[in-house]
């Protein structure tokens, strides 16, 4: 620290007077690149504002998601008071659309949160130190990889049966595998390049080697991988409810309001498919985001 | 290449007892006693214990385990608790019913993909490229259940064009009227999908230096297309076989929006019904034919491409 000052005024002195500015550090760049491209900011604007009426619902939802009218029963959109209709129970649909977000949200995004985190630890694992705990951990993914992913959710939340636990927790025992072996496989490209030689020949234990140099250049690859996962979690949760194996009624969830509103396509069509449009509006912002974030973070490019 | 098919099967064995395995496991999984859905509540000790035994759930799980595997390689999967008919009668019925669906969704999916995913690699950056790249998009971001709804309701409900639920009977005119929208809402997954491999794989063969040499050599462009094509097939062909077996095992969201009867559906009732043999049955056979499919994919991957051999 004390030998900062006189290293600014040598580089004061080098650039004709003008003090050197630290160059921008990864994240900050990702983000610059990030915030020009058109396409990244509409969708991150409106998954940020998704996320926010689905926080705010009971401060801002104008009826209650529960009780409804039976005389009120299927309005069209645009009708007085309910401008996106109300449901087969009579319950106001913008009430019960900003609800769902908060179920439809947590179970599209925590599972492949918890399985990155997982998922990550494990390919570092096996990635590094190779051997027997990298056949151990990556014939344990061929096994999951076996079975189509879909088919493996279903499976495991029909035989736990219903609920938004068990649900949950088979998406993100889904999501694992496939996040573990990206990461294995970037982590034992890593090791093998020679900074890593290097910092062990400098005396570096495997714990600093992971922490400092390899944990940085793995996660990157992980983190887009794992948020092009987002969007396809986000269809099969909702899937799920559809099905009726997750979150119970009365509960509002995009999936499940698709699943008790499918009887009414005869009645009110359009009201009927609104929750199956914020899924795919959320999954399809995902995605744009997604790819906007890896050719942002492709900085080689 | 004879050894090498032989190790590739030999590889597979492990996997798929691996896979038996797990489904084998699902019935421990559930919570409760597997047996609830055919005990009485108030049956008397001795006759639990009776049918305990009859179903061999008495003996040890590895016992159990293996029992079930040779039972089930010889076609036995038990019976369903629902109906009483053996599970492989049940399964047999619904099988042919998801093969149809998956076989025309297929066959739809990879037509249009391969036909855009070129046209995009062909055109990269103009409209039609940036046409094709939405379309894909909307392939794999649009919830298929969702999609199969709006079908119903343009071409079934407004239109009255098409039927919307069941299988179908009779003529097989009438069946294919059935098949339609079912198979055209499964088809946009795999067609996203394998846009996107097509587009990326010819974009960068085209760009590669053996094309360019081609193309200083004075090759017209036909021949060219031909070059492109052998090239890119290993890659979109394992993509494609994926594909179809995701179809097969992923059927039962599009299978339950149109009350088709297959596989998917029978899954869907086993679920609701806790039927166990028959949930246990279904996943070991869409699986089983997943863990062939892929098998089968890489055999086909080596003929084609004589470099996957020696990796």
């Amino acid at each position: 620290m004390q030998t900062t000052p006189k290293s600014a005024n040598a580089l004061k002195a080098a650039d004709g007077g003008k003090i050197a500015t630290k160059s921008r550090g990864y994240w900050a760049t990702v983000w610059l690149s990030l915030s020009r491209d058109p396409i990244s900011i509409v969708c991150a604007s409106i998954l940020v504002l998704l996320v926010l009426i689905a926080i705010l619902a009971p401060a801002i939802a104008p009826y209650s998601p529960s009780q409804g009218a039976m005389v009120d029963r299927l309005l069209p959109i645009g009708s007085p008071g309910h401008p996106l209709g109300t449901d087969e129970l009579g319950r106001d649909m913008l009430t019960r659309l900003m609800y769902g977000g908060r179920m439809s949200l947590l179970m599209g995004i925590l599972p492949v949160f918890v399985a990155f985190a997982i998922g990550t630890s494990l390919g570092l694992m096996a990635g590094f130190f190779g051997g027997w705990v990298n056949t151990l951990v990556m014939r344990t993914t061929d096994v999951f990889f076996a079975f189509p992913a879909v088919l493996l959710a279903i499976a495991i939340s029909g035989a736990l049966g219903p609920g938004l636990g068990n649900s949950m927790f088979a998406l993100t025992l889904v999501f694992i595998p496939p996040i573990a072996r990206v990461a294995e496989s970037v982590t034992t490209r890593v090791r093998l390049l020679d900074f890593v030689d290097a910092a062990r020949a400098s005396g570096a234990n495997s714990l600093t080697i992971v922490r400092v140099h390899v944990f940085n250049n793995v996660m990157g690859v992980v983190f887009i991988y794992a948020t092009s996962l987002v969007s396809v979690c986000m269809i099969l949760a909702a899937g799920l409810s559809f099905l009726g194996l997750g979150v119970k009624p009365p509960t509002a969830e995009w999936g499940l309001m698709l699943n008790t509103l499918r009887q009414s396509i005869y009645v009110q069509p359009w009201v009927s498919v609104l929750p199956g449009f914020m899924i795919f509006t959320t999954s399809l912002c995902f995605n744009l985001l997604s790819d906007g974030l890896r050719g942002a973070m492709d900085l080689k490019r | 290449m004879f050894l090498y098919i032989c190790r590739r099967i030999v590889y597979t064995i492990p996997i798929a007892l691996a896979v038996a395995v797990v489904c084998f496991s699902l019935v421990h999984l559930a919570p409760g006693d597997p047996l609830s859905a055919v005990i009485p509540a108030d049956a008397p000790a001795e006759v639990v214990e009776r049918i305990i035994q009859a179903y061999g759930m008495d003996r040890p799980l590895p016992v159990q385990f293996f029992a079930w595997l040779g039972r089930a390689v010889q076609g036995d999967l038990g019976f369903s608790v629902a109906t009483g008919r053996p599970v492989t009668q049940e399964i047999g019925r619904a099988l042919g019913y998801t093969f149809v669906l998956s076989l025309a969704a297929a066959a739809i999916g990879f037509l249009f993909g391969i036909l855009f995913g070129t046209l995009a690699a062909f055109f990269q950056g103009r409209w039609s490229d940036k046409l094709v790249t939405g379309i894909a998009l909307f392939g794999v971001s649009v919830p298929h259940y969702w999609l199969g709804l709006l079908l119903v309701i343009i071409f079934s409900v407004q239109l009255d064009w098409l039927p919307s639920l069941g299988g179908g009977s009779g003529s097989w005119i009438n069946r294919a009227r059935y098949l339609v929208l079912p198979a055209i809402t499964m088809s946009f997954i795999p067609m996203g999908i394998v846009t996107r491999t097509v587009r990326s794989t010819v974009a960068d063969l085209l760009g590669s230096e053996f094309v360019t040499s081609l193309r200083a050599r004075g090759l017209g462009s036909s021949r060219i297309a031909n070059h492109v094509a052998k090239n890119a097939a290993p890659t979109v062909l394992a993509v494609m076989g994926l594909q179809f077996g995701y179809l097969l095992g992923g059927s039962i969201l599009v299978e339950t929006v149109f009350s088709w009867p297959g596989t998917g559906y029978l899954l869907n009732t086993a679920i609701f019904q806790r039927d166990i043999p028959l949930l246990q049955g279904i996943i070991l056979t869409l699986s089983m034919f997943f863990v062939a499919l892929n098998l089968l994919v890489d055999l086909l991957q080596t003929l084609f491409d004589p470099r996957v051999r020696r990796n």
